[in-house]
């Protein structure tokens, strides 16, 4: 038998080649989330761009023609006070997306914030903002969100501050996980050795890995900002009338449910289809993250 | 030569368990002693290898001396200088560690020009306009084609993150270079040319280095001289040669007779060292390996043999040490 430990091999030379992985971060991500990310994007198209699709004043009253049949003049018909149905609909994304993004966005903000802040300095840092989030979770969420529109008073700043009151803590949880588990992995102590300050440690290395989980929950958010909204306005807490809000159309179609059944049903799929677009593209990252 | 890194009567303790909870039960507050009253010094450009079984305080003891643990007791200097618990940002520029665990070493979501730039520039090593060359010129130190710059670590070997990570130890041109554990997560085959590299350094640039590790072989390799560290603190403190060629301590002769070796069968059962090391929460009296040591006897147990010897890199700590 020949000496094992004798092999003429050049082991250095593996170390020496190039990246395994180069592609770029766009190129690795799975079909559905370019399927959501073009379903959103026609939506936003949409809410830019109302004013020139819409065929009538989404406003205009009509009592004349109220609770029409589609027609060439009004492709959806119209509803109990004769108002076009379709240019109400494309209207109505201008409401709900804003509040949908800003819904989700808003909490997110806010609870990475006191989230990171919570995990990175520990002590009463923590204790506070944690304790905070509990009291806010032992409210009923649909309950204390009813409770703060009330208070600060009907429309659309209203709602998002009460999300955001009542968001931020998921994502605070969610961000504190992280910065626990990423503080003592040892590219934060090497950044430490290093003599890096505290904030640039956590801007620059713990914030974004830690961001990513945030990231996977952001587009459920959005779906769940987008529906409560919709079922706020449908109980009549939402944005108040005449202004064109999905939620609210379904619940105005309800009544004539028998006879014209699209005037609640095409909002309610419009709602639907936003969030699949939604939902898709926030299975896709998480598959690419943790794929 | 004077003594460049002093590390003077150092302890580091922990706080285990719930010390509101052994108050209340009147016990009293259980502290872990990772490192205890260790004395050693290192010269300038000298190369030290510190060995011992998991958990016998080795890491600690380097986190120590970087400041990422707070020191208990005792005193670390570097140059004459005290290495404190608060301490300047260009006093932690001098010394720097090489992590154990190349996957979770480096930032994932930097490339490694962004990790070596951000040192570069907070540390104001080099002008803002030579920051790109000088990151190019230390991927030619650590032998890496200057293409994997613009990598993220998920697309680096195991060996090339460890590349990586002695660059960025490198990039802040430290005094010392604290190695823990620096290649045990490698394939052996890439061990080898790590720890070439780690050497080939040393004499380059005169750095003092300090490497940490449980196996016998590597710390021989890349060594000067060899402290070996049992339950937290030094048995024996040797030149390599000596101590490989005649250890002196029985615990140091245990752990060499316990290292694998190539086409030397083992009986079952046939282990040159007796038990587990007992609990770092409850020492034994006097001599700390004295329930394994197979040359116990009384008055191991009433006294703890100090470290000493013939010169301080000729220590001891037994009360019958082996003559070679």
């Amino acid at each position: 038998m020949t000496d094992p430990t004798a092999l003429p091999l050049d082991l250095s030379a593996a170390d020496s080649q190039g990246p395994l992985d180069d592609r770029k971060f766009w190129q690795r991500l799975p079909v559905k989330v370019w399927v959501g990310l073009a379903i959103v994007l026609i939506y936003v198209l949409i809410a830019v761009f109302a004013p020139l699709l819409a065929p009538h004043d989404p406003l205009a009253i009509d009592p004349a023609n109220k609770l029409a049949s589609p027609t060439g003049d009004h492709l959806l018909g119209t509803d109990e006070l004769g108002r076009d149905v379709l240019s109400r609909l494309l209207y109505a994304a201008r409401v709900d997306l804003p509040i949908g993004f800003l819904g989700a966005l808003m909490p997110m903000v806010l609870g990475t914030i006191l989230g990171a802040l919570a995990g990175f300095y520990g002590r009463w840092t923590d204790t506070l903002v944690m304790r905070t989030a509990d009291v806010v979770q032992a409210f009923p969420a649909y309950i204390l969100v009813i409770v703060l529109v009330f208070a600060l008073g009907q429309g659309a700043k209203s709602i998002l501050v009460a999300f955001t009151v009542l968001a931020w803590v998921v994502y605070a949880r969610i961000i504190r996980g992280e910065v626990l588990r990423i503080r003592d992995l040892d590219y934060v102590h090497a950044a430490r050795v290093a003599g890096l300050g505290r904030l640039r440690i956590l801007r620059a290395h713990v914030l974004p890995n830690a961001i990513n989980q945030t990231l996977i929950y952001l587009p459920s958010d959005i779906v769940f900002a987008t529906l409560a909204l919709a079922a706020f306005s449908f109980l009549g807490l939402g944005i108040p009338p005449p202004t064109p809000e999905w939620g609210a159309m379904i619940a105005e179609g309800q009544p004539f449910i028998r006879t014209n059944w699209w005037l609640a049903t095409i909002p309610g799929l419009i709602i639907v289809v936003f969030g699949l677009g939604v939902s898709l593209i926030g299975e896709g990252f998480e598959e690419r993250l943790h794929g | 030569m004077t003594a460049f890194l002093e590390i003077k009567d150092l302890t580091v303790t922990f706080r285990v368990g719930s010390a509101i909870a052994a108050r209340l039960k009147g016990d009293p507050v259980p502290d872990l002693v990772a490192v205890d009253d260790i004395t050693f010094t290192v010269d300038r450009g000298e190369s030290l290898g510190i060995v011992g079984e998991s958990g016998c305080g080795k890491s600690t003891l380097a986190r120590a001396i970087t400041g990422l643990v707070p020191v208990t007791s005792g005193s670390i200097s570097l140059d004459g200088g005290p290495l404190g618990k608060r301490r300047s940002k260009a006093t932690r520029r001098r010394v720097q560690m090489v992590f154990q665990d190349p996957s979770s070493s480096l930032n994932p979501s930097m490339t490694v020009e962004r990790t070596l730039a951000e040192l570069l520039r907070v540390h104001k090593i080099v002008p803002r306009d030579r920051i790109d060359a000088r990151c190019a010129e230390l991927m030619d130190l650590v032998e890496l084609p200057k293409s994997l710059l613009k990598a993220r670590p998920r697309s680096l070997s195991g060996g090339q993150r460890q590349r990586v990570g002695i660059a960025r130890a490198l990039a802040l041109e430290p005094d010392v270079l604290i190695a823990d554990e620096a290649v045990a997560a490698l394939d052996v085959s890439v061990q080898a040319p790590v720890l070439n590299l780690l050497n080939q350094l040393r004499e380059e640039l005169g750095l003092t280095v300090m490497f940490i590790s449980h196996d016998l072989a590597v710390v021989r390799y890349v060594s000067d001289r060899v402290i070996v560290m049992y339950l937290g603190n030094a048995v024996e403190d040797r030149s390599t040669v000596d101590l490989f060629e005649s250890p002196r301590h029985p615990y140091t002769r245990a752990l060499m007779a316990a290292a694998p070796k190539f086409g030397v069968k083992k009986a079952p059962g046939e282990s040159a060292i007796k038990g587990e090391p007992p609990s770092a929460l409850d020492l034994p009296s006097g001599c700390r390996f004295r329930p394994r040591c197979p040359l116990a006897e009384e008055i191991c147990e009433q006294v703890e043999p100090d470290l000493s010897g013939a010169s301080e890199t000729e220590r001891t700590a037994c009360h019958f040490p082996w003559e070679g």
